[in-house]
Parts: C-alpha cells; structure tokens; sequence
C-alpha cells in the first residue's frame, strides 16, 4: 500500500479521479437504471394516454362547445354554457336539468343499494367457499358463470325473466302466492330499479365473491383456532379476527365494484331502455349525444361523470390512507 | 392447577386407520408431561384433542375429574401456545393476550391486571403496544407463552413451541419454559418431536409412535430401560446400536447371548426360558462401547468415517452385511482415523436385549440403583394394549 503510494506520488493529479469517478459510476449506473425503467414504462404510457388522456381531453374540448354530433368540425365556444348558463332569468345547462339530477339519483341509489347487496351476498359465498366440503371446486367454477356472462346477454335474460306476462319471476311469486297478480317489473317506475339492482347483483356477486375468498384464504387456519381457545364464538371471530383481516382486500373490491357501478349504462340500456326511472348519469351523457345529437352537451355530461367517478375514488383512496395512518400512529 | 385423565382415547377420520389408538394416559396436578415421537406418529393430534380443537371418536377425558369431551377448548380451561405462535396480526401484544379475557367479560381493570402480570413473567412490558409483525421470533414465542398464561388455565399445552426458533433460541426458550414451569406450578402438557427437548423439559415423557404409547417414564427411565427397540432407539442421540444374535442360554440373572459373528456375551438381563434358541438383538448405546486394542479386545471392526464435534467424536464402525454402520461415541478427542481396524468391546452392564418383537427383556437397575423397571415404576399409567412395534430393520 505505501510502496504504491510512493510510487505513485508523482502521478498524484491522476491518481484522484479513480477514487471521484466511483461515486460518479454509480451516479451514472443508477440514471442508467433509471432511463432503462422509463423505457419500459413509455409505452403503457403512450398506450394510456392514447386511449384514455386524448379522449379526455377531446371529451374536456367539446364540452365547451356547441358541436353537434354530426358535424362535430364546426362548433363554436360556448365557455361553461353547457354547464351552466343564465338566461333571461332562467337556467340551463347540464347542471339545471331536472333530468340529470334525476340521473344523479338514480346513479348513486344504484351504487348503493347494488353494491351492499353484492358485499352482504359476496361474503355468504366468500365464506361457504372457504369452507372444505365435497364439490368445493365445482362450486367455485360454477358461481363464476353469472360473471363470465356479457351484460347483453345478462340484461336480455333478466329482462325475459321480469316479463310481466310470461316471465319465470311473477311466475313463481305468483305460485308461491306471495303476489296475486303479475308485476310489471320493467315498466312499473317504482319496480324497474330494482329489477336493475337484481340483474346486476347477481351478475357480480361472483367478482366481490372471489375477491373476498382470495382474502380469506391469506389467513392461517390457526389463528382461528387460537380464538376457539380464547373462547371467540362464531361471530366473534368473524367480527373480531375475519374481519379486520380481510378489510384491506374488501376495500379495494369495494372501490373496483362503485367505480364500475357510478359507470353503469349496458345493463340499465338493454333492461329498462330510456325510461326516467332508471337513467344513469352515463345514460343521461348517451342520450344528450347521440339521441339529441348535442355532442357539446353530452360531453359536458360526460366530464361531470369523470369527475364525479374521480372525486369518489379519491375519497375512497383518502379514506383508506387516512385509516392506515390511524394504524400506523397507533403502533 | 389440574389432573387431566384420558381413558382409552380414540381418534379416527372417516373410515380411515385410527390415528390415536385408545390412549390411557394420567397427568398428575403440576405435572410437566412432554409427548414425544417422529411425525405422523399423532402427537399434535393427541395435543389437539386434548384442547378441544379435534372430536374425541371415542373413551372419555377427564379434567379433575369432569368429563369434558363434548366442552368447548375455553369451557375446558386450557390455555395454548401454538406452533406457529398464531397471534393475531391486527392487535396489538396486549390486544392479543386481553383478547380471552375481553370474550369471558372480565372487567377492565382485572384484564390490565392479568395482562401485566403475565407481561411482567414474561420481560413483555416494553413490547405490549407492538404488533406482532414488529418482534423477533423468541418475542413473539413469548407473547404466545403471555397469551396462555393471562387465561390463568388448569392446563397449558404447548405444540412444537419452539420447531420455529434458531438453535441458540431454542436453547433460551428451552430454560425460560422450565422456569416458568418451576414458578407457575402448573400442568403442562408438551409436544415435540425433539428429543433433547423432552429430556431436558419432562418430570415424564410419553413416547408415541403410530398412535399407540410406547412407553412412559421419567427421562432416565427411558434413557436406562427402553421398554422396545422404538423407546431405546429414539431415545439418546446418536441412536442406539442394535447387533443381532440368538440367545443361548437363559436365566433369572444372567443371559447368554451369541452374537452374529459367532462369540459369545453373557449379559446382566432376565430372560425366560422359554426364549432361548430364539433371535434376539443386543442394544448399546454409542457412548457405552469401549475401545481396545487390536490384540486384546473381542471384537473387530474398521472404522468408516470419524466426526469430530471438537468436545466428543463419531466413529462409524463397519457392520459388514448387517446394514447402516454403528456408533461409537467418545467423549474425549481421538486420533483414530478412517480406514483403520480398530478393537472394542461391549461391557455386558451396559447391554439392552430385546426379543424378536423388540419388545425389551428387563435388565437390573443401573446408575443409583433405583428399580425402574420399566412399568412398574409409574402406577398411574398402564397401558391400553402391550406396546408393540415394528422390528427395526
């Protein structure tokens, strides 16, 4: 070591940039790492905004005009009067017709009322399914039919079941004596959403299922064996071990399912057609663009649909840091 | 602090084979009773039936006297530590160990009590408001050790509680169980499938090999008067040697035996007379055979391969046709080397002899001379059915 420093000495000006050029190799190797990663992502990232950014933003454009559908080329600026504009003392706009508000309404009662019914009945079968029983496999390849099926078809079929005359639902309500005369579950106002919660219940209790088995089946047998010795009933350890474990799964399901529930349009489309009674926000945008031909409207409509899908994921994604960091602090 | 009685426990699944087969067993009130045999032998099962976990198939279990076979593991009062500790992730170290106690209702300030006592046993006070994701494996050993106790059980079971732990863990934990014994006072029923563990943790250990006992006894009972070749070969590390011969003659004090190579050893064993002319074969333990010199000593053998531990040394003696090699264990450092013949002998005190079944002829009391025979020395426990095993090799 000293016999080489010596001999060195003369060199000394040379001999530092081995020494400076390490860190700086490694510098190097990892922005080298970094444009490799970048690389990678660039086309997902191409690809995305191709298919979601520049529609968005299309979508953002028209909605400040007053194109029509078609002859979407010539439009002038209208500025937020698709939103909202004050006229001779009236409103219009997106924002001032009853109707959307009516889709609103009806939108989130949907959300709602589907979605709980596809999490209370999702856990039902999450929880059979995790039990050992003959034909275990069958079952689990079976209740996965409802969800391999196209929403036309899914909507086509409940529509013929819920048909007031011949449909196999009044049908066996009226055997079994429950109703004395036939319903009219599609056009009846009252009836029609529920006939559109039932036809999507059953057609993804099948995904909030398998979402909630995946969690299940993370968690070690043993410890509900070491509840049993702690003396946890059934429900105990449900409420108290299942529960809390499965919850961080079960948000994300629930996140995936109101997403795709604030979206609906196929099913209600295909089982109820235009009726008020059961229109969609994404309804509503569908037929401002295409039935009335009003592409600056429809594409307001539309971008009051994204940021309302937004806005509710963003809560559900705040909500679910905020209860991490609840957990974290308390530890 | 309970008794805990089984009488002629069964367990089978379906119709398949009995995995516990009619088990009578007495666990004395403060008793450390450790079940001990190779897997799939149905100790953990045993264990499980036992905490409530598992339906008894059939006989009856007796906690103080009560029958409990139809109660539910916390109407049985037992407290368990489980193999893979089984904590529960979401709670904290005091959540887990309150968790029994919130379910049975306990007001608040006596959970507190209970937990901080166990927690205090235990060296757990600095670690009560962590996760059990946040402890090291020995923390969390313990935390699973604190949950049991908090439950104040008549009996504790513990199921392979330390198969997870490194080795110098294991060591710790091994003390800390045998302490906490020693301070508790209470019934523990223990499984492993070590047996260091159950020598250095047992006031008796029941050695179990297919569902049946095999044997039950104190650990120097096991280790002086193996009941069969199972108990005698499972017993002791490295196993026990077993040289095959006839016998040749009997008697009420001494017994004749040769060997396969022809010579003869008149040991120390009782053996009827009905047994002579019949194969029999000659147990000793590797530490118990004693080296000569190539002229002097009765038997010969080359050595296959040394190992050295650094405070005692292996040698592996050719047996010749008769299979797996035989040990010889010295507690001294050895320049013996691989290759080489060397001399040794047998010292007749120190044989086991067991007839064709495996089933051991019963020798004189060694060591203090307390008379051990094997079953006679412990009136609770008898024995549902002889014990049998299969003839090794």
């Amino acid at each position: 070591m000293t016999h080489n420093s010596e001999s060195l000495l003369p060199s000394a000006a040379v001999a530092p940039p081995p020494t400076a050029s390490a860190p700086g190799r490694k510098r190097s190797l990892q922005q080298r790492r970094a444009r490799a990663a970048w690389v990678l992502v660039a086309p997902a990232l191409i690809l995305l905004f191709a298919v979601a950014g520049w529609p968005l933003l299309r979508t953002l454009f028209y909605s400040f005009t007053d194109a029509a559908m078609d002859t979407p080329e010539e439009y002038n600026f209208v500025g937020l009067a698709n939103y909202l504009d004050f006229a001779d003392g009236e409103r219009f706009g997106v924002l001032a017709d009853p109707l959307w508000w009516q889709a609103v309404g009806n939108t989130l009662w949907f959300t709602a009322c589907s979605v709980s019914l596809e999490l209370f009945f999702g856990m039902l079968l999450a929880l059979l399914m995790n039990e050992k029983f003959r034909g275990q496999g069958l079952v689990r390849a079976a209740i996965l039919v409802p969800w391999a099926i196209p929403t036309i078809v899914t909507a086509k079929m409940w529509g013929w079941m819920f048909h007031d005359q011949y449909g196999v639902i009044n049908d066996l309500l009226l055997r079994v004596g429950l109703i004395e005369t036939p319903l009219a579950w599609i056009a009846e106002p009252t009836l029609s959403m529920w006939a559109v919660v039932i036809a999507d219940v059953w057609k993804t209790v099948p995904f909030m299922a398998l979402m909630l088995l995946a969690a299940l089946q993370m968690i070690p047998s043993d410890l509900y064996e070491a509840a049993r010795v702690d003396g946890a009933t059934a429900w105990q350890r449900f409420r108290r071990i299942t529960l809390p474990l499965i919850m961080p799964a079960m948000i994300v399901a629930l996140i995936f399912r109101v997403m795709d529930a604030l979206r609906v349009f196929d099913l209600i489309y295909v089982l109820t057609s235009n009726s008020e009674a059961t229109i969609s926000i994404s309804g509503y945008a569908r037929e401002q663009m295409v039935s009335f031909q009003e592409m600056g409207v429809g594409s307001a409509a539309s971008v009051l649909v994204f940021m309302m899908v937004a806005g509710i994921a963003a809560c559900f994604l705040w909500i679910n840091r905020f209860s991490h960091e609840g957990k974290e602090a308390r530890e | 602090m309970a008794q805990l009685t089984l009488e002629k426990l069964n367990k089978r699944y379906g119709d398949a084979a009995q995995v516990i087969k009619a088990i009578d067993l007495q666990v004395n009130s403060g008793e450390f009773v450790v079940i001990v045999g190779p897997s799939g032998c149905g100790k953990s099962t045993l264990l499980r039936m036992i905490a409530g976990l598992e339906d008894i198939s059939g006989g009856n279990m007796y906690i103080d006297g009560t029958r409990v076979n139809d109660d539910t593991p916390s109407e049985r009062g037992i407290g368990m530590v489980f193999q893979s500790y089984a904590l529960y992730p979401h709670m904290s170290v005091y959540e887990n160990m309150a968790f029994g106690l919130q379910l049975a209702k306990l007001p608040k300030d006596e959970i507190a009590r209970r937990v901080e006592q166990s927690a205090r046993i235990l060296q757990l006070e600095p670690l009560l408001q962590r996760r059990p994701k946040d402890l090291s494996g020995g923390q969390r050993q313990r935390v699973a050790i604190g949950r049991a106790i908090a439950r104040e059980p008549k009996l504790f079971l513990f199921d392979e509680p330390l198969s997870n732990l490194d080795a110098a863990l294991r060591v710790q934990m091994r003390m800390e169980i045998a302490a906490l014994h020693r301070r508790l006072k209470s019934t523990i029923i223990y499984v492993t499938h070590d047996q260091v563990e159950a020598m250095t943790l047992a006031q008796r250990i029941v050695v179990l090999n297919r569902g049946n006992v095999e044997q039950v006894g104190t650990p120097l009972e096991l280790y002086d008067h193996p009941a069969n070749e199972f108990v005698a070969q499972f017993i002791g590390s490295p196993k026990m040697n077993l040289l095959p011969g006839t016998l040749v003659s009997s008697g009420d004090t001494e017994s004749v035996v040769r060997l396969w190579h022809g010579k003869q050893l008149t040991v120390p064993i009782a053996t009827p007379a009905s047994a002579e002319g019949t194969k029999v074969k000659l147990g000793i333990r590797p530490e118990h055979i004693e080296w000569g010199t190539v002229a002097d000593a009765p038997y010969l053998a080359d050595v296959l391969f040394v190992e050295h531990m650094g405070n005692e040394t292996y040698h592996y003696l050719d047996s010749g046709k008769l299979g797996e090699p035989w040990v010889v264990r010295n507690s001294r450092r050895s320049d013996i080397a691989a290759g080489e013949t060397v001399g040794y002998s047998l010292p007749p005190e120190h044989c086991h002899l067991f007839d064709e079944s495996g089933k051991a002829f019963a020798r004189r009391a060694v060591g203090n001379g307390a008379s051990c025979l094997p079953g006679m020395d412990a009136p609770p426990i008898t024995f549902a059915e002889p014990a049998r095993t299969n003839v090794m090799h």
